[in-house]
């Protein structure tokens, strides 16, 4: 793609421990967005994604850190600067939704107040242009009547209009980014996907790249126009969402894929990957998913794959060497 | 569905309410009235022996709590439900209590906060054996416990283990364990892999198949994911503020719905086979469960809502080929079918 | 014996091991402990010996200062009593005292406050309510109050009754913080799914309550009742001082303190400030562990 506007290369993020050496959360995770595209970042639970998307903004929780690799925003480095540029960064250029709208807001503040302080934060408006700036982004989020609601407090909004009002915040200063954790999974269905639309819509009017973490693929086949699935800290496979959806090569990917219970027809049983994902501290040495792999053989076992081209997607497994047709 | 033999479990007029209101000497100093939620609204369904009845539904729709008063957990505030013939609240308050007990049993969604942290497997999994008395000799508790664990694919070496040992699918594997413990006919299953990630999600529904068949359970299973409703049940309610909008065989209901909630829920599950089907947008949010719409619940957010909707709540009717629907328009032929 | 092997696996030990306030407390804690326990054996001399006391040796002042003799490590009293071996004993009473007040306030404040949170309604309120009431109360004026009471009833008490009647004093007024811990941890419990699993297999409540709710309850419990022992042990002190507390012929540290008060203008000051001392060594130690060990157990903070 033409000059991404996020490129993360090898990130390597560990834990220091108490006894034996530090844990390897993340283990060499590379990815790129390009402006106004929506990437996916999918995996179960202890895969890494929501780990990688802290990285990238640099909320890392002490005593974990960046050991190695490198995260670039339109070509500059940001993993490695000082606290308090990179504080200046976020919200500026960097955006962030998180799960729980209800945490995300302050209770003790009108929506109208949060959304001011952060345009002010970060753009040369006075009170008044700052009010109007935020008016302008409720309604652009789909709040009904924002000027009556700019006043409100967050209790006084249901979920999905509080997740709406999360978003709107996230604009606020125009970001060239924005991370967004698992921001449907507290909603209802019915608002999930309005919530959706509304990111892909935002997103392709403001121009802004997109990385979009969750657990679920559904979400992922709605708002994506790429994605990467993760598994134990790694990127295993990465294309545009109907190629790694239809005909994934990596068979994990296709596991979860069968997994899934489907919408249309039906299937007696459904496709079951055996066993669960490795623990940090218990990683298989080469493809760290050959112990549950239906097609493992020895170099698999032995050598870690790295991510290559296989048909539509880059995936990494041994399989797309040996095999080219799997 | 008229089955020639009795319905296992028939729930009729089933309902319940909460009272959320303040504290009474806050309410009264303050003026403000008393707050009732009608969790559950009179609602009726029969569950068929061998059979799996899903109930499907958002939030504060009530299928949490209707399987809790299915299960003894709460007591109803009016209607009845009857389990193989018996009225189910009063025999929980009898003598036979125990009896009654070891015919059904529940199968929670959180697989981190249902099972005891500081007990060990074989003690959760034996409790029922020891409650029910079914089997007062240790050693042959231990050999259940052991068959059990091996009937969830996990080890019978297990038992010896404490719960944080355990991922989330095992843990629920274990509560599975300890429903079967004492031979039930019956489980109620509360959105059991919801907290579960996809591929273990998987497994355990394979799981609770295959264990269907091979003892003949039925079962009542909750959930919000349609997809996996799909995949589990024989037949699909569909509950909405308190009240059931349509109960179908699932090939009817996926195939064909009829209630406008219906639709719209179908509408709204993500493609993920990015087949590029049609759909209407959704509109609004669940209201407030405190202050629910009048007549018809669904009428804020309903496309082909008319004066009789808002003032009159519609009844749950039968639409043909086993399929009940609670909807104005669809009595009415208003409706594209 | 798995149950040990879990401890010496588990953060809480790593924890402490790394932690040298913990391990000096502990130290500190533990040296009282075993002076007050084998103070039969340990003290050098037995101070409530009449026949061992010669009063020709009263009043000797520290061995380390002039007039001091090595006999006499912290010096005498005004009747020739060592004051090390009387620091021991008294320390073996007020730890003795301590230790069953703050016993039996946490059997009550735990049964109670199980009760309040797992049942709920009128009762819960009325024993918060009663919780209230009791906070309103200085705990040394109910503490004197029981005491008073109990010498009108029992004139010519035995000295185990008048130490019951002390336990009871100190032990009556502390139960209100574990009933109110053990109340809020019980009432999340008791919407945590294992314990709804109980109640659908038929478990009757008051065995859910022990056996279910109560283990998982204990944590804050035990860090309550660690700080709660320096508490009962100073109020003990404070009582035996106002000559309200232990019978005269166990003399506790509190009254160690008393007597030698009226000793300390003479310039005899040793004969009031050590056992001061180690009251203040034994409390702060509890103390410094009770804090190490509640933010060890805090989830959020590890």
């Amino acid at each position: 793609m033409t000059s991404p506007l996020l490129e993360v290369r090898d990130l390597v993020v560990e834990f220091p421990r108490r006894r034996g050496g530090p844990l390897r959360a993340l283990d060499g995770v590379s990815l790129e967005i390009g402006a106004g595209e929506i990437l996916g970042v999918v995996g179960e639970s202890g895969a890494g994604k929501s780990l990688t998307g802290a990285a990238v903004i640099g909320l890392l929780e002490p005593p974990g850190r960046i050991a190695a690799g490198e995260v670039r925003l339109a070509g500059e480095r940001i993993d490695a600067l000082p606290p308090a540029v990179l504080r200046r960064i976020r919200g500026r250029r960097i955006g962030a939704i998180f799960q729980d709208p209800l945490t995300s807001l302050n209770p003790l503040y009108t929506v109208g107040r949060q959304l001011v302080e952060t345009i002010r934060a970060h753009l040369p408006l006075d009170a008044a242009q700052a009010r109007d700036r935020a008016i302008a982004l409720l309604r652009e989020t789909g709040i009904p009547a924002p000027e009556a609601r700019i006043d409100h407090y967050p209790h006084q909004f249901s979920g999905g209009m509080r997740q709406r009002v999360v978003i709107a915040l996230a604009l606020a200063a125009e970001p060239q980014l924005i991370i967004a954790d698992e921001p449907t999974t507290a909603l209802d269905v019915s608002v999930q996907a309005q919530v959706i639309g509304l990111l892909q819509r935002l997103s392709r009017q403001h121009g802004a790249a997109v990385l979009l973490i969750t657990h679920d693929m559904g979400v992922i086949a709605e708002a994506c126009d790429r994605v990467a699935v993760m598994y134990a800290g790694r990127v295993v496979e990465v294309g545009p969402v109907a190629a790694v959806i239809h005909a994934p090569s990596h068979p994990y990917t296709a596991g979860l894929m069968g997994a899934i219970p489907p919408m249309d027809g039906e299937r007696e049983r459904l496709q079951q990957i055996d066993g669960q994902m490795p623990r940090l501290d218990a990683i298989p040495s080469g493809c760290a998913f050959h112990p549950r792999c239906p097609r493992a053989f020895g170099r698999c076992r032995q050598e870690r794959p790295e991510l290559m081209e296989a048909g539509a997607t880059q995936a990494s497994c041994w399989l797309v060497q040996e095999a080219p047709s799997a | 569905m008229s089955a020639p033999m009795p319905a296992l479990v028939e729930v009729r007029e089933l309902a319940k309410r909460f009272d959320v209101s303040t504290p009474w000497l806050e309410r009264v100093l303050g003026g403000r009235p008393r707050q009732i939620v009608h969790a559950v609204d009179g609602v009726s369904f029969d569950i068929a022996r061998g059979e799996t009845l899903a109930l499907v539904g958002e939030s504060g729709c009530g299928k949490s709590t209707v399987a809790r008063l299915l299960v003894g957990l709460h007591a109803p505030s009016a209607g009845t439900i009857r389990f193989d013939g018996q009225d189910l609240v009063a025999e929980l308050a009898s003598p036979r209590a125990a009896a009654l007990r070891r015919r059904l049993q529940m199968i929670f969604q959180d697989p981190y906060a249902s099972l005891n942290p500081r007990w060990r497997v074989h003690d959760i999994v034996a409790e029922p054996l020891l409650e029910q008395g079914l089997e007062p000799d240790a050693q042959a508790r231990r050999e259940r416990v052991g068959g059990l664990l091996r009937a969830v694919r996990l080890d019978a070496a297990d038992a010896d283990k404490y719960p944080h040992q355990f991922s989330g699918g095992q843990r629920q594997r274990i509560s599975i364990a300890r429903a079967l413990a004492s031979a039930p006919e019956f489980l109620v299953c509360d959105e059991p892999t919801s907290a579960l990630d996809v591929s273990v999600q998987a497994q355990v529904l394979n799981l609770m198949r295959d264990l269907q068949r091979e003892r003949g359970l039925s079962y009542l299973f909750i959930s919000h994911n349609l997809a996996v409703v799909r995949h589990v049940s024989d037949r699909v309610g569909v509950m909405y503020l308190g009240r059931l909008v349509e109960l179908a065989p699932k090939r009817a209901l996926f195939a064909q719905p009829r209630h406008p909630y219906t639709r719209m829920l179908l509408d709204a599950i993500p493609d993920l086979h990015l087949s590029g089907r049609a759909r209407t947008p959704v509109q609004g949010e669940v209201p407030n469960p405190l202050a629910p719409p009048s007549g018809c619940g669904f009428h804020p957010r309903c496309p082909l809502a008319n004066a009789r909707c808002r003032a009159e709540r519609p009844l749950l009717r039968e639409d043909g080929e086993g399929v009940r629907v609670a909807c104005h328009a669809v009595e009415e032929g208003r409706h594209t079918p | 014996m798995d149950a040990l092997r879990r401890f010496f696996d588990s953060e809480l030990w790593a924890d402490f091991r790394a932690s040298p306030m913990a391990l000096a407390a502990a130290a500190i804690a533990g040296a009282c402990l075993f002076c007050a326990l084998f103070a039969g054996w340990v003290a050098p001399h037995d101070p409530f010996d009449l026949a061992t006391l010669e009063l020709g040796d009263a009043r000797l002042p520290p061995a380390w200062l002039e007039g001091g003799s090595a006999k006499y490590l912290l010096g005498t009293d005004d009747q020739g009593r060592d004051i090390l071996s009387a620091l021991m004993y008294g320390a073996r009473i007020s730890l003795a005292v301590g230790l069953a007040s703050v016993l039996l306030s946490m059997a009550l404040g735990v049964a109670l406050g199980l009760v309040s949170g797992f049942i709920g309604g009128r009762t819960d309120a009325l024993i918060m309510r009663v919780c209230d009431v009791m906070l309103s109360f200085p705990a040394i004026l109910v503490a004197l109050l029981i005491d008073g009471v109990g010498r009108a009833l029992f004139p010519d008490a035995h000295e185990t009754l008048a130490f019951g009647v002390l336990i009871l004093a100190i032990a009556l007024p502390g139960w209100v913080p574990y009933a109110r811990t053990v109340r809020g941890s019980t009432l999340v419990e008791r919407q945590k799914e294992y314990v709804q699993a109980a109640r659908v297999i038929g478990v009757a409540p008051s065995r859910i309550m022990r056996r279910h709710v109560l283990p998982n309850v204990m944590g804050p419990v035990l860090v309550l009742a660690t700080i709660q022992v320096a508490t009962a042990i100073i109020t003990e002190a404070t009582l035996s001082f106002l000559g309200v507390g232990v019978p005269p012929t166990s003399p506790s540290l509190g009254t160690l303190i008393r007597v030698g008060n009226d000793f300390l203008f003479s310039g005899e000051w040793w004969i009031t400030i050590f056992p001061g001392a180690m009251l203040v060594l034994i409390a702060l130690s509890v103390n410094l562990l009770g804090d190490w060990l509640r933010d060890a157990l805090n989830p959020r903070l590890r």
